[in-house]
């Protein structure tokens, strides 16, 4: 128990040191990088904690793909750090109003926990046991059964703003030459090609 | 005392050397394979490949290794100098720690964690980090417009590559790698049933690892080599490095996954004497001929033409054979683990 303690402990500190540099980062660069490193700390938490299966989910979509469309778009960002030191002091407070926020509902959260247990169990399914029971088939037996409305709902929500992202996004440019691969590949030789027998001297 | 060296001190030192039996033959494997693909691509182009240094130039990829570590490493004076030795470092770390789910045969797997493939997935989605590491931290357009297309090339193709991934665990009912495996024992390997998957699969292998004909972060034609161009000695050298070790992993990945891992092709009498590592070294050694003979065949993608396969090639057929797959099974009730 004392390895798994040590480690705890060793991934929570670097994963709230980097969710500090996160926000205090110069560079917005190194502020993507560091937030990476936080959801990496915060997946071996959840492998402590034994659920793999969240790790793993968190790793490849928030790291794999959510993140790196992050760094994409501010790799490109052209910033004057200057002005971005002096817009510091006007955001401030905004921001720790939602620190604020955020730490009470915590507080609330895992105060109604602590002081009436029964009230989780009327929300929760029972967790089996890892022994009999992978935890990704038991995620994938509530989601699918329980929560299947939820979850759908989660879905669609996700598929609109697909689909708002997609008609923001198109513009039709006139005058644009496409490549029409179908075709391209349904021309023949016949189409284009045609033998002529010239005279000399005539053309044709 | 005698607690301290069974719990910690004996497993450690037994992790250290499967981790060493691991990647010291992985490496050795990386050396040959750049020393293949050179034979490979010189026997197609009628030349004769490395032949001077060692017998039939065997040796000639430690002398280029020798060769790059007694070279200057050279920092770009307007590098961001941390990340640009991160990234190097980040590639070649990513390559060999996937490694520790790969099952060489029945029970020969240093982690046999639940949910090995999703832990295969999530590292090989985290590669792209090295290149969009390097590219923006060496300052320069030509690494920093490699970086760009690498990541939307490498995020693009995970979507199939993650799809066909789900049309395998639908027919064998578990994350973990070795059941991958052992689901094909009893039935055909998968890559008779899923035929169109795996070519799916073997391509977009090509385009995650940034080979050709999809190596446009790399293009030497218009990018000079991309991301690589301010690396010198061992930055570069891991790149290399880890660039191959990423086409050994991937090349594993489809064996395992297709071509039913460390099991002979007939559990009859001259095919199971020959044990099962060797099986699966073979089915790597010819995806990975596969790789070579692809570079030297095939013209390099246009890029908006590489976004048009992912996106609307790939993704819609991959999305189908996911139902297609998933309605078979519920219909002739054939799902495993029910």
């Amino acid at each position: 128990m004392i390895l798994q303690g040590l480690t705890f402990y060793v991934f929570a500190a670097i994963a709230v040191a980097a969710g500090v540099m996160v926000v205090s980062a110069r560079n917005p660069v190194h502020s993507v990088l560091f937030l990476i490193l936080t959801f990496f700390t915060t997946a071996a938490l959840f492998v402590l904690i034994g659920a793999e299966f969240l790790a793993m989910v968190l790793v490849v979509v928030y790291v794999g793909a959510v993140a790196v469309l992050f760094m994409f778009v501010v790799m490109m960002l052209d910033i004057n750090f200057v002005e971005m030191r002096e817009g510091f002091l006007q955001y401030m407070p905004i921001g720790v109003l939602v620190g604020i926020i955020l730490l009470v509902e915590l507080l609330m959260v895992l105060g109604t926990a602590s002081m009436s247990p029964e009230v989780l169990a009327t929300g929760t399914e029972p967790i089996p046991d890892i022994a009999h029971r992978q935890n990704t088939a038991a995620i994938g037996d509530v989601i699918y059964t329980k929560y299947i409305y939820l979850f759908q709902a989660a879905g669609m929500i996700l598929l609109i703003a697909m689909v708002g992202a997609i008609v923001l996004t198109l513009r039709q440019r006139p005058g644009v030459k496409k490549q029409n691969i179908a075709e391209q590949v349904s021309r023949r030789r016949e189409d284009s090609v045609e033998l002529k027998k010239v005279q000399p001297g005539q053309g044709i | 005392m005698a607690e301290l060296w069974s719990i910690y001190l004996l497993p450690g030192i037994i992790i250290l050397a499967q981790i060493l039996a691991i990647v010291v033959p992985l490496l050795l494997c990386v050396a040959m394979l750049t020393y293949a693909e050179r034979k490979i691509m010189a026997a197609m182009q009628l030349r004769m490949g490395p032949n001077v240094v060692g017998p039939f130039g065997l040796l000639q990829a430690f002398a280029d290794g020798a060769k790059l570590f007694f070279k200057e490493t050279v920092l770009p004076t307007s590098a961001n100098k941390i990340i640009f030795l991160i990234a190097p470092m980040l590639t070649f770390f990513l390559s060999l720690v996937a490694w520790v789910v790969i099952p060489f045969d029945e029970g020969m797997v240093m982690s046999d964690i639940n949910v090995g493939i999703l832990y295969l997935f999530a590292i090989s989605s985290l590669g792209v980090y090295g290149i969009v590491m390097a590219g923006w931290a060496s300052n320069s357009k030509y690494p920093f417009l490699s970086a760009l297309r690498s990541a939307a090339q490498m995020v693009s193709y995970e979507v199939s590559i993650g799809f066909v991934i789900i049309t395998v665990l639908l027919c064998v009912g578990s994350l973990n790698v070795s059941d991958v495996v052992q689901a094909q024992a009893d039935g055909v390997w998968f890559f008779i049933p899923l035929f169109p998957m795996f070519i799916i699969f073997f391509i977009s292998t090509l385009a995650e690892t940034n080979r050709h004909p999809f190596d446009l972060p790399e293009a030497e034609a218009e990018l000079v080599a991309g991301y690589q161009v301010e690396y010198s000695s061992m930055t570069f050298a891991l790149f290399f490095l880890g660039e191959y070790a990423n086409m050994i992993l991937m090349s594993g990945l489809t064996a395992i996954l297709f071509l039913g891992g460390w099991l002979p092709p007939f559990d009859i009498a001259p095919f199971n004497w020959i044990p099962g590592p060797i099986w699966f070294f073979l089915k790597i050694a010819f995806l990975l001929f596969v790789f070579v003979w692809v570079r030297v065949t095939l013209p390099r993608y246009r890029y908006d033409q590489l976004m048009r396969l992912g996106w609307k090639v790939f993704l819609p057929f991959s999305l189908f054979w996911v139902a297609l797959t998933a309605g078979v099974l519920v219909a002739f009730d054939m799902v495993p683990n029910t």
